[in-house]
């Protein structure tokens, strides 16, 4: 098979629509499909929709250890986040006005939280160890009486690594405070069986796992029941949580999704950790290269590197026949080194030197070898080019360095 | 982000890359950016008795931006006396380069770069 330029990888910004998915979304849209509104009680066109809609649901509950009627939809995991978030703070106000979360979670949480804050709520972001993992003692910790919500991403966007949710649900419970998890990277890759973990609200996404964009979903427990206060009224579509006529497409779309990961999950991870390995076995050796997140507690197709002394936006250019990211894409149009690397206590150099590869289904061994020549190459061309690099190579210390900061 | 073409030439082919002796008398060197904010450049003139720049070598790091800067400023400053060199505006990099207005700093650095480079050069010639 012939290498098709750019090489992607970039899977955890988005992935492509498994051509199964593509297919039965098709059937969704046409006088010929399953084009009628699923709330349409009245004539089959609508029975027919509501039909596939609630087989998708039951498909995204079984890979996630969910009962079907636990799974809300929603446009994606940003909605997801704020539903819960939101929903779950304005719900139980009476009870507090305190919010946990961590510095690396994804805009989506960090963004609602301040939102929050500006309506009076309180909000602790906790610092991550440096590999990228939560402290059970330190969340234990921030938890107070007045706490209403925690939220903890599963899967970190950037570093790939997993937190354990398990035992920071169990904290929570403890403390009586609701537990919110945002899933946007991990279902297919990392085991969810929400029957037997303390969570209470649980966000996915469609499109990081082969489904479409524009559509998601928001896992609320059933028992005990955790209350929300809707963010979007109207026709009081599921269950009066989040109103608007259901995408019929969209829904099925990430059903088949959820439903193929679920068959393939097990081989696909070993192929792409594979891969995965293989990409930092060809890298590994390269003289000041530096890993990022846990390596044991991560997902099996991300990586990401600092190549210190070369600056990421410039590697990305030179990188221009692969398509990869220094962070995460809703940050990549600003100039502000990686956060989520400056909350694991990097320097400010090798937070601006960092590189994303994500790989997934569609992925070649050829896709990464040609990554590695690529990379090797243009590294050494660039640090040919890199003034730190010379300091670094005559063995100064660029700490001692007194630099004008501009 | 999308480049001009011009900054794609220089970023692919970049002129001038190297170093200059920089404890020679004849020659003056400019480091200015840090490695925190992203950016970091050297420049390096060597000036000949008649106070033109003969030879420049710049490294940089930082963006294609930042690089394509520094290397047209090498082009640009030989040849010159150092009264012209010190006359070169951030604004005539920015437009011959085609920056946009979030890359312009980057021309910046690289006036404060020749800039710093001349002064080094006039310290070491007790002027």
């Amino acid at each position: 098979m012939s290498l098709k330029l750019p090489v992607y990888l970039d899977y955890s910004a988005t992935t492509p629509v498994d051509p199964r998915v593509a297919e039965k979304m098709c059937d969704c849209l046409t006088m010929d499909g399953h084009f009628g509104n699923p709330a349409s009680r009245s004539h089959p066109y609508g029975w027919d929709a509501e039909q596939l809609v609630e087989e998708a649901r039951a498909n995204v509950a079984a890979l996630v250890g969910a009962d079907p009627k636990e799974i809300i939809w929603t446009s994606g995991a940003t909605e997801s986040d704020n539903l819960a978030i939101k929903g779950a703070a304005h719900f139980y106000k009476k009870k507090g006005k305190h919010i946990v979360t961590v510095k690396t979670e994804h805009k989506a949480v960090l963004d609602t939280c301040r939102q929050l804050e500006r309506e009076g709520y309180e909000v602790t972001y906790l610092d991550p160890e440096s590999n990228g993992l939560v402290d059970p003692d330190k969340f234990r910790n921030a938890l107070r009486d007045d706490t209403i919500v925690a939220s903890v991403m599963h899967v970190n966007n950037e570093i790939g690594v997993i937190q354990d949710i398990k035992t920071l649900g169990e904290i929570c419970h403890e403390k009586d405070v609701i537990f919110h998890v945002d899933a946007a990277q991990s279902p297919g890759k990392v085991e969810i069986d929400l029957a037997n973990l303390p969570v209470d609200l649980m966000s996915f996404s469609a499109h990081k796992i082969y489904g479409p964009k524009g559509i998601g979903a928001l896992y609320v427990q059933r028992k005990p029941r955790i209350r929300l206060e809707a963010q979007m009224h109207g026709g009081g579509h599921e269950r009066g949580l989040r109103s608007g006529t259901l995408a019929t497409h969209q829904i099925v779309g990430m059903g088949e999704a959820f439903r193929i990961a679920k068959e393939e999950m097990a081989a696909e991870g070993e192929r792409i950790q594979a891969l995965r390995d293989r990409l930092l076995d060809g890298v590994k050796d390269m003289e000041e290269v530096y890993i990022n997140g846990d390596m044991e507690q991560r997902i099996p197709g991300n990586l990401n590197i600092s190549f210190n002394f070369v600056e990421g936006e410039s590697l990305i250019m030179a990188l221009k026949d692969i398509a990869v990211s220094s962070g995460s894409a809703c940050t990549s149009a600003s100039l502000e080194p990686s956060y989520v690397l400056r909350a694991l206590g990097r320097s400010d150099e090798l937070a601006h030197s960092s590189i994303r590869f994500t790989m997934g289904r569609f992925t070649t061994e050829e896709d990464v070898d040609y990554t590695i020549k690529l990379i090797r190459e243009k590294v050494d061309k660039l640090r040919e080019l890199s003034p730190l690099w010379e300091m670094y190579k005559d063995g100064i210390d660029l700490n001692s360095v007194q630099w004008a900061a501009h | 982000m999308a480049y001009s073409d011009k900054v794609m030439d220089h970023y692919e082919n970049p002129r001038n890359v190297g170093a200059l002796d920089k404890d020679s008398k004849n020659v003056g060197t400019g480091m200015v950016g840090a490695p925190a904010c992203g950016d970091v450049m050297k420049l390096q003139i060597q000036v000949n008795d008649q106070g033109v720049i003969e030879d420049a070598k710049f490294k940089t790091y930082g963006c294609g931006s930042a690089i394509a800067s520094s290397s047209l400023l090498t082009e640009w400053v030989k040849g010159k006396t150092l009264e012209e060199a010190q006359q070169i505006k951030n604004s005539q990099i920015a437009e011959e380069l085609a920056l946009p207005p979030v890359k312009v700093h980057c021309s910046v650095l690289a006036e404060d770069a020749i800039k710093a480079a001349i002064s080094d050069y006039q310290g070491k010639q007790g002027k």
